[in-house]
């Protein structure tokens, strides 16, 4: 634990917060985009907004890949765990997310269906080889991180004739997502878009694929951007970096997570996602809509192991929910506290848009950890 | 009821047996496995007399009484099982009154095929538990489902228990000022067990914190017997329990997150699996709020008892209508922590 402590010292978080403090033009606003989950997690884990002056403002994007996950994907998992009667096998948090008609995975399973929770696509497999007589599908769900294990559990299936695996892949990527929202920045009929200033960039995202990925976001929209860890002090210094980038009027992209990220990235890893999976012309995002060029498939060599094309899984359009600002929150146009729905029908619990369904999710982490801060503010909604 | 050889010609075959239908069916196989297995380990006076219930004498003042369900997956972990678990637990639910317990009854949940050898391993474990706490299993009953309709062996257990006459513990008396004290490393007992679920192979040393707390408690109560609130951390871990008492109390919390003790091992596995330490469950761990003036002789009254070694004061009780439980992170930013929403479930990246 001692690795990781070193990167919550508080010591070195009020230095932090000094020098950004006095860094910073108090005549401007410093608006920045986190686009992970895992930074927004970090941000209310920690207090990180305690430290930062009321000028520097955090726009949590959607880099959380359970909240971006349409309902329909959720529909075709559930499909094929009640229907089809596979072993549904997935990652944690992915299972309480409510699909059209607010039923979950957790729901089908207590209705009789048989689904797993796994850690890893390794257990997946097992599954599959200690159950020769049944049908596993591997509900295959995240960004650039967790696409290398999925590639590697198919191959690795090919490798040892396990027929009765297959892979019902939703995997994600980040580029493309921030491409659009700085293509889109405004939600039809709201009020006017944000101007983004910067990006703290994904850490476990770029280890995987690198630095050179974000370059168009400095060349072609001239935005800084920093990759960040995910530690406090990592999201800290990332933001003063991105104050002084802005402050010099620069826009490039570096790297504060050096510790783990390279410009090339883990070529191993992307090979063996290239080997398997290929570009979907277009993926929808839960909270973004249809956005191009932004989702993986099972290339047609690996076809067998695709539960799409084996079970013919049908196409579900699912809209968000009437009322629901998640669009909006994602482009930083809206606050999870400007939501009419927010608090009152949806929460943790009940979440209804896509930014409350995981804990790094903007709305979750607005109502699990920020309420106090509404609070010191009465509003009837808010209880 | 004696061992009455000649009632039984052949001793059940523990090592062998599984457990039947008619074990639970109420005939001559029931009375053997009662005889043989749970009269035989939880051996007492009151048991013995074989009564559909048990009876004795109590004296005067206010009692408690308490009941749980004990439904644990794996049934054997490190540092205790179903059977130890079901005795400390309520045990700990009687205690947190302030009570010294008496007595405890225990209702088995048998699944056909369950191996007796495991059986009587469990309710070894239940009869040193209650010996060790001084507080014997005076009645039970046992039923057995079909394969497929349990998981093994579920457990019910009451206890009753009796308060000392100047102890009055409820858990809306939480005042502001008043201070927050828990008795030791929190989500020991959960992680143990999720760390030896078959799906997870982690190797740790990590044991489960189940202990039956009555004895600290005891201690407590005679270093300064006007506390406020006591409640044991279990399902939902800490934070549930505050948000708890902030919410019976109409008051808020504000904690300190540098003074909750956390076990290095705890903390690691918990990062690795994207769970909060907060959240996960203990079994041998109390909270206790207090007046700030008798913060200090409590927290040396538990340091001084085996198991409060480690207990610290982990903040105060606020005034707050909302009833938040908020902390100052140990990276020095400040949070809610809030209840927990659903089941814990790890966090994909």
């Amino acid at each position: 634990m001692k690795y990781v402590d070193d990167f919550r010292r508080r010591d070195l978080a009020r230095a932090l917060a000094q020098t950004i403090a006095r860094e910073i033009r108090p005549d401007r606003i410093y608006q920045l985009m986190e686009f992970c989950g895992g930074h927004t997690h970090a941000i209310f884990r920690y207090g990180i907004q305690n430290f930062m002056p009321s000028n520097v403002q955090l726009i949590h994007g959607p880099g959380c890949p359970v909240c971006v996950l349409p309902m329909g994907r959720i529909d075709n998992a559930i499909e094929l765990a009640r229907d089809h009667k596979v072993i549904l096998c997935s990652y944690g948090d992915v299972l309480r997310v409510p699909a059209s008609g607010r039923k979950s995975l957790l729901q089908a399973r207590a209705e009789g269906a048989d689904v797993r929770l796994v850690y890893s696509t390794l257990d997946a497999l097992k599954i599959a080889r200690e159950n020769p007589q049944r049908t596993v599908v591997f509900f295959a769900i995240g960004f650039e991180t967790t696409t290398p294990p999925t590639a590697v559990a198919i191959e690795q299936a090919r490798k040892e004739n396990l027929t009765n695996f297959s892979v019902f892949c939703n995997h994600v990527l980040t580029p493309p997502a921030i491409h659009h929202i700085l293509e889109t920045p405004q939600v039809e009929n709201e009020s006017k878009p944000v101007n983004i200033d910067g990006f703290l960039g994904p850490s476990h995202v770029s280890s995987i694929i690198g630095t050179r990925p974000y370059e168009f976001i400095a060349e072609q929209y001239h935005k800084p951007v920093v990759i960040a860890g995910f530690e406090p002090l990592d999201v800290m210094y990332s933001t003063l970096m991105l104050v002084r980038q802005i402050n010099e009027g620069r826009c490039a992209i570096e790297n504060e997570y050096t510790r783990v990220v390279s410009s090339e990235g883990n070529r191993k890893a992307q090979n063996r996602v290239a080997e398997v999976m290929e570009l979907r012309l277009e993926f929808e995002w839960r909270g973004l809509g249809i956005v191009p060029n932004s989702a993986l498939q099972i290339k047609s060599a690996y076809a067998e192991f695709d539960a799409e094309k084996r079970f013919n899984l049908p196409a579900v359009r699912s809209s968000d929910i009437k009322g629901c600002a998640c669009s909006s929150i994602l482009r930083g146009v809206k606050k999870p506290t400007d939501c009419k729905l927010f608090g009152i029908v949806c929460n943790p619990e009940n979440p209804m848009g896509s930014c409350m369904v995981s804990s790094e999710g903007a709305c979750a982490a607005y109502w699990s950890y920020g309420r106090f801060r509404q609070s010191q503010v009465p509003r009837s909604s808010v209880t | 009821m004696s061992t009455d050889s000649g009632r039984f010609p052949l001793r059940l075959n523990i090592p062998g047996a599984v457990v039947e239908m008619r074990h639970g069916s109420g005939g001559r196989s029931m009375s053997q496995l009662i005889e043989e297995i749970f009269l035989k380990h939880f051996d007492n006076e009151l048991l013995r007399a074989a009564n559909d219930q048990a009876a004795f004498n109590v004296s005067t003042g206010r009692m408690v009484m308490s009941t749980d369900g004990y439904v644990i997956s794996p049934l054997f972990f490190p540092g205790g099982d179903i059977g130890s678990l079901s005795v400390h637990g309520t045990i700990n639910d009687v205690a947190m009154s302030g009570a010294r317990p008496l007595y405890l009854s225990a209702g088995f949940i048998l699944e056909e095929g369950f191996p007796m050898a495991d059986l009587e391993k469990i309710v070894i474990s239940m009869a040193h538990a209650a010996h060790d706490a001084s507080v014997p299993i005076v009645t039970g009953d046992t039923k057995v489902v079909n394969r497929g309709k349990g998981d093994g062996v579920f457990i019910t257990t009451t206890g009753i228990g009796i308060v000392p006459h100047n102890v009055m513990i409820s858990s809306e008396q939480a005042q502001p000022g008043d201070a927050i004290l828990v008795s030791g490393t929190i989500g020991d007992h959960g992680i143990a067990i999720m760390a030896n679920r078959e799906n997870l192979d982690f190797e740790t040393t990590i044991k489960s914190d189940s202990a039956a707390l009555h004895t600290l408690v005891a201690d407590m109560v005679t270093a300064a017997p006007a506390i406020h609130c006591l409640r044991d951390p279990t399902r939902g871990g800490l934070a549930t329990v505050l948000n708890e008492l902030a919410y019976q109390s109409h008051v808020g919390m504000k904690l300190d997150e540098q003074m909750i003790p956390v076990k290095p091992a705890v903390q690691a596995l918990c990062e690795l699996l994207g769970l909060d330490p907060l959240y996960v469950a203990c079994e041998g761990r109390l909270v206790c709020i207090c007046a700030q003036q008798d913060a200090s002789r409590i927290l040396e009254a538990m340091r001084a008892h085996p198991l409060g070694s480690e207990a610290a004061i982990i903040g105060e009780v606020i005034e707050d209508t909302h009833g938040f439980v908020q902390m100052e992170t140990c990276f020095g930013g400040n949070r809610v922590v809030d209840w927990l929403a659903g089941e814990p479930l790890p966090r994909i990246c």
